[in-house]
């Protein structure tokens, strides 16, 4: 427990996701002749203005139109170059999902999605800009590799493993600075979980935001002589099933946290496989069968029920429960 | 100038006061492109254009109003907030529960007749309240203000094509015609070509307007009456950021709310 207090301490300043994409596909670049950016006039804010500077003839424009874009970029990978399509998660996959399925997925093309400004975290945009919806689009296409990074090392590390291996992949992430929970050493595999903590009481599994929530949750919860593990799952699909079933197996409780619905998210991808698997109780912390609205991030996180306290009280339901 | 041009002009003034205030406390949302329409919108719901009874026992005979390009909506707040939609409380932007979300929301207003945002929407339920209205042998028309970085997406050329094929001539498109988007000017950013062609191509009848002096406004709109068979497009050349000096075609300020120095300056070149 000490460890995990001075790991939160340690927490360095914060950064966001999306600058994390931005430094780590400039850095691709240089090597990798293949990749090319596309953008559907969001080049700011998805932090690609500096790759446009550095290699302007490996950057297009497409201007406000996501559909097109993804059809562009599967034919730019049909042809064997390595596309990254840039722009908010509400709107690729949404704005696309057609061109996604049949362009991108059913070609097998090597296409990689970047979706930046998910979950309802983004606040005052409200909720037409708030996707929470998108993995459960993206989880229900086969063949689609997805990523949700929980800060900006991690979200480097997911763009170059999506570089390096061939096929659709979808990263999506927050707009926020965030605090950091992984570091430049920290270790990325492909459908691989990544345990943050052990504990004997259960597990708390999250991918984004919610991660750094649900390490906060797990100190309160040890307060009450509750041990918690607690897992960051950076990878959606393929889902770490040798993991979880470990885990579920050893600790028999799960709760499940995301900034996203509870249909089709990670919670369900968990109960779905477990469903058939080894069935224990769980708990979901998600959003509930509802838009968002505008506001102030933690107050939504707030209201919509995804905080801290949120993953506490379900950490106690939990344990109120038997297999 | 006559009185009512005046009027209207003060009007438009007040409007880019409201919206700048209101942004200014939000501390996000889009200024430019707003302060750019507060001429047409002064114009479209102060001049007689729009018939908008909004006593609610005439409220059925509106002409619908639909802002396609969502993201300007502190103009159309700001707006019905003069016209008294909102009452005694305070317009508050994009604060939790607030009515004014950061884009419109039809569950939250009954005057935006549908929630927009995502770019490349509004103007197909704009065709297809037209044709509810036609179906019926209604009267009201449509207006609907769309912004020229939504003609990139597919599903606008969607709509106005269909517009055409339904002979909608009670359907009228406003183009925010201020050459910026986001990343940049429309023609650095796409192609989007001659827009009147690519309009009176499809079958429409087409209006130039410019979109900051008042009289020429009042005349373009007295002329598109007409039932001719054929929807209307007006193309409102503005500038984005308009009344306020350095806001005024500095696509920076697209998406952004002003800042404590730059809201105290704005107010006082508006106050002038
Ligand atoms: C489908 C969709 N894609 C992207 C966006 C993000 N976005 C908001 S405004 C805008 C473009 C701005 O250009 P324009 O519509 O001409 O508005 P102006 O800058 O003149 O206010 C974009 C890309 C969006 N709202 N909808």
């Amino acid at each position: 427990m000490k460890n995990l207090q001075s790991e939160i301490k340690n927490l360095q300043l914060k950064m966001s996701c999306r600058q994390g994409y931005g430094d780590e596909i400039l850095a691709l670049a240089k090597k990798n002749k293949k990749i090319i950016v596309l953008s559907a006039d969001l080049m700011d804010s998805l932090r690609v203005a500096e790759f446009k500077k550095k290699f302007p003839n490996k950057f297009l424009e497409m201007g406000v139109s996501e559909a097109n874009m993804i059809s562009v970029a599967a034919g730019l990978a049909l042809e064997g170059f390595v596309p990254f399509t840039s722009s908010f998660a509400v709107f690729t996959p949404n704005q696309a999902v057609s061109q996604i399925r049949v362009s991108v997925a059913y070609n097998k093309a090597n296409v990689k999605i970047v979706g930046s400004h998910a979950g309802v975290s983004i606040g005052a945009d409200g909720a037409t800009h708030q996707a929470l919806e998108d993995i459960a689009i993206m989880r229900a296409i086969p063949g689609v590799t997805i990523f949700a990074p929980a800060d900006y090392w991690q979200t480097r590390r997911a763009v170059r493993a999506a570089a390096k291996m061939n096929g659709p992949v979808y990263i999506r992430f927050g707009r926020g600075d965030i605090e950091q929970i992984t570091n430049e050493k920290t270790p990325f595999k492909i459908g691989e979980a990544q345990i943050l903590k052990k504990g004997k009481s259960g597990t708390i599994i999250a991918h984004g935001e919610s991660v750094h929530r649900a390490l906060l949750a797990v100190a309160e919860l040890a307060k009450e002589k509750l041990d918690f593990g607690v897992v960051n799952l950076p990878t959606i699909k393929p889902l770490d099933e040798k993991t979880i079933l470990n885990l579920a197996r050893k600790t028999k409780r799960f709760v499940i946290a995301e900034d996203h619905q509870l249909t089709g998210g990670l919670g369900s991808a968990v109960a779905e496989f477990l469903a058939e698997k080894y069935a224990i109780p769980m708990e979901f912390v998600a959003i509930r069968d509802k838009f968002g609205e505008s506001g102030e991030a933690e107050k939504l996180v707030k209201k919509y029920h995804i905080d801290t306290e949120d993953i506490v009280e379900a950490g106690k339901r939990v344990m109120g429960r038997k297999r | 100038m006559s009185i009512k041009i005046k009027q209207l002009e003060n009007v438009a003034r007040n409007l880019r006061h409201d919206t700048t205030e209101m942004l200014y406390r939000a501390g996000s949302g889009h200024w430019g492109g707003s302060l750019g329409m507060a001429d047409i919108f002064a114009a479209l719901f102060f001049g007689g254009i729009i018939y908008y009874p909004w006593k609610k026992n005439q409220w059925n005979r509106r002409d619908r109003f639909i802002l396609s390009c969502g993201h300007i909506c502190p103009i159309f707040y700001a707006t019905l907030d003069r016209l008294g939609f909102f009452g005694d409380k305070k317009a508050i932007l994009r604060k939790l529960g607030s009515p004014l979300q950061g884009h419109p929301s039809h569950i939250h207003i009954e005057a935006v007749e549908t929630s927009t945002g995502p770019l490349g929407q509004g103007v197909g339920v704009a065709v297809g309240k037209a044709l509810a209205l036609k179906m019926q042998k209604k009267k009201q028309r449509v207006f609907c203000v769309t912004s020229d970085g939504e003609h990139e997406e597919g599903s606008t050329w969607e709509a106005i094509s269909s517009a055409a094929k339904f002979k909608l001539d009670n359907l009228i498109f406003i183009l925010d015609r201020n050459h910026l988007q986001i990343g940049g000017s429309t023609e650095e950013v796409a192609n989007l070509g001659n827009l009147a062609e690519r309009y009176r191509f499809l079958g429409w009848d087409v209006f130039q307007t410019n979109g900051h002096i008042m009289p020429e406004i009042l005349d373009t709109f007295r002329k598109v009456k007409r039932a001719n068979g054929r929807p209307k497009l007006v193309i409102a050349e503005t500038t984005m950021g308009k009344g306020v000096s350095f806001v005024e075609n500095d696509y920076r300020y697209h998406g952004r709310a002003p800042n404590e120095e730059e809201y105290k300056k704005a107010v006082t070149e508006l106050r002038k």
